[in-house]
């Protein structure tokens, strides 16, 4: 769906995107992380065609970038860096003169339809005709969401789609994902909320001062360390026991290097130990996003 | 794409209160003209101010040839200025780039809104003035109008110069549009791609009165503007009137080049 090889962007002596092997592949929702000033929007950005690679390649929906965006991008919907619209007119006109935009004939009537389905995805269909300047910063994502899926493209590049929105409208979008998922839309994902992360993507992507540090199935980075985590009233008794295996002891808690929690368990408890609680320890993305990831370019150390 | 701007240039207010804006100064004096009967001396004063005194069908002309050399082109400078860094600053030029509109055609759908703005501006000016001139100054009807030259011209004579001088007033703006454009292409900010554009204005109604310049003159943005004076002569002097408009026309594949060689490759990082 969106393969890039060797991407890289220089503005100036800066690298903002340093050597990006991107794979997204169909059928995924991809979650594609960083700090802020890791590289990701300038990589949505060049997938896009609004900045050109210095050099590399792209290919999105099969086809090479920004050479044939003609023919890639009407099948891309995009949320880039927060919505934006004509502050004068209405929700309406302003989706209206965005499908009349990308050219080709439809009458008043298909386009209007066009509107108003999109409306209704993002829970704005019964928006009045006050112009987008007095729209609320939750109404102004929701028609952002709503250009980005008007015509269903193939393609949805989401640059933190639920930003300014309450927790339940977070919902209500993560809900829309999931539906424009099942009926066959790709999503890439660029997200701050690791959680939200977690609860919708399939893939994730973390990129770290311009480099992709990881790429990889969630269902990968969250399966099993290969720790089990062992919580006994006899913390001391079990540390003799396991000699060399317990890697942290935490008051009466204790993560033990063992690959088969089963048979641990059976040890334990054949030598009279209590065991309270004991599970194979899972990494959280939280946790394989810190440990591939330095502090975002927004903190700056004193020297 | 082009219906997009020409659709968005109607339905901003601020089109329309700019063009009632550019009204009002030829209305101010059409009112100053039929209250005090005092018009400026023969040879003084905007081109044809002293003449519409005693014929209101010529008010028209005075009133372009009020706007055309400050008003018009800074109401085309803020316009065309506006075009690409006002999208950008909006941050709504990355969605018509995404949407696709490709680079070039964004352009040129740029500078036919604003050849329409031209265009809606001089007829609203000109029709203002035709209203007021034959309302206020009246009209002598004796069927024929004195030219330039000082022989008589019917009045369907009349009005098909009359006609030909708005247009050559619209092409005199064409220049000026280019000019905007490309800065708008160029910088972020609209007010710098305005202002930008009026000091090339001012420079250009500078250096036309120093005779030190002399070898400039030919080329520069606003030494024909008001040739479509030479239009009611007897007979037309074409020359002045033809260059004006081979220059705009250099000026528009000058300035639009540069706007395109520079905007086609742009990174878009608003």
């Amino acid at each position: 769906m969106i393969r890039t090889a060797a991407l890289t962007k220089r503005f100036g002596a800066i690298v903002a995107v340093d050597d990006l092997d991107l794979d997204v592949r169909d059928g995924d929702i991809y979650g594609f992380l960083g700090a802020n000033g890791s590289g990701k929007t300038t990589t949505v950005r060049m997938l896009l065609g609004l900045v050109l690679p210095t050099s590399g390649e792209i290919h999105v929906l099969g086809r090479p970038m920004p050479h044939a965006a003609a023919e890639v991008l009407p099948q891309v919907g995009a949320l880039v860096e927060g919505p934006a619209a004509y502050a004068q007119l209405s929700g309406r006109t302003n989706l209206a003169l965005f499908d009349a935009a990308r050219g080709g004939r439809a009458g008043r009537r298909t386009r209007s339809r066009r509107v108003e389905e999109a409306l209704d995805r993002v829970g704005l269909g019964g928006v009045d005709e006050r112009p987008v300047r007095a729209y609320s910063l939750g109404m102004r994502q929701r028609l952002g969401l709503a250009a980005a899926v008007m015509r269903s493209p193939r393609l949805l590049v989401l640059d933190e789609p639920t930003n300014g929105l309450d927790p339940q409208g977070i919902s209500e979008i993560r809900t829309l994902l999931r539906e424009l998922h099942a009926a066959g839309t790709t999503v890439l994902l660029l997200s701050h909320q690791l959680v939200e992360v977690e609860q919708l993507c399939s893939r994730v992507g973390v990129l770290d001062r311009g480099r992709l540090v990881l790429q990889e199935d969630l269902t990968t980075i969250s399966g099993p360390t290969g720790r089990v985590l062992v919580r006994t009233p006899e913390p001391d008794r079990a540390r003799a026991l396991l000699d060399g295996q317990v890697e942290d002891v935490t008051g009466n808690r204790l993560l033990v290097r063992y690959a088969d929690p089963a048979a641990l368990n059976a040890l334990l408890v054949g030598a009279g130990l209590r065991v309270d609680e004991l599970a194979p320890e899972h990494r959280t993305l939280e946790e394989a996003v810190l440990a591939a990831t330095s502090a975002g370019s927004d903190r700056i150390e004193r020297r | 794409m082009i219906a997009v701007e020409l659709s968005k240039l109607v339905r901003s207010r601020r089109t329309w209160v700019t063009i009632v804006l550019l009204d009002a100064l030829p209305t101010l004096v059409a009112f100053l003209l039929a209250l005090t009967d005092l018009g400026p001396r023969p040879g003084t004063g905007p081109a044809f101010l002293s003449a519409v005194l005693h014929d209101g069908t010529l008010f028209p002309l005075a009133a372009i040839a009020m706007v055309l050399p400050l008003f018009l082109p800074v109401a085309v400078a803020i316009t065309a200025g506006e075009a690409i860094a006002g999208e950008a600053q909006a941050g709504t030029l990355r969605y018509l780039l995404v949407r696709p509109v490709g680079r070039t055609r964004l352009l040129v759908a740029k500078l036919v809104s604003v050849m329409a703005f031209v265009l809606l501006a001089v007829v609203v000016v000109a029709a203002t003035a035709l209203v007021t001139g034959l309302l206020l100054l009246g009209h002598e009807n004796t069927g024929h109008t004195l030219s330039v030259s000082g022989t008589t011209l019917s009045t369907g004579d009349l009005a098909w110069r009359t006609s030909l001088a708005l247009v050559y007033a619209m092409l005199s703006m064409l220049g000026v549009a280019a000019i905007a454009l490309f800065l708008s292409a160029l910088v972020r900010s609209p007010l710098a791609a305005a202002m930008g554009t009026l000091a090339v204005l001012i420079a250009s109604t500078l250096l036309l009165t120093l005779d030190a310049a002399d070898a400039l003159r030919p080329y520069l943005l606003t030494r024909y503007w008001l040739s479509f004076v030479d239009l009611f002569r007897d007979p037309i002097l074409w020359r002045n009137v033809v260059h004006g408009a081979l220059q705009q026309a250099v000026y528009v594949v000058l300035f639009l080049g540069a706007a395109w060689a520079n905007f086609a490759t742009r990174d878009v990082t608003d």
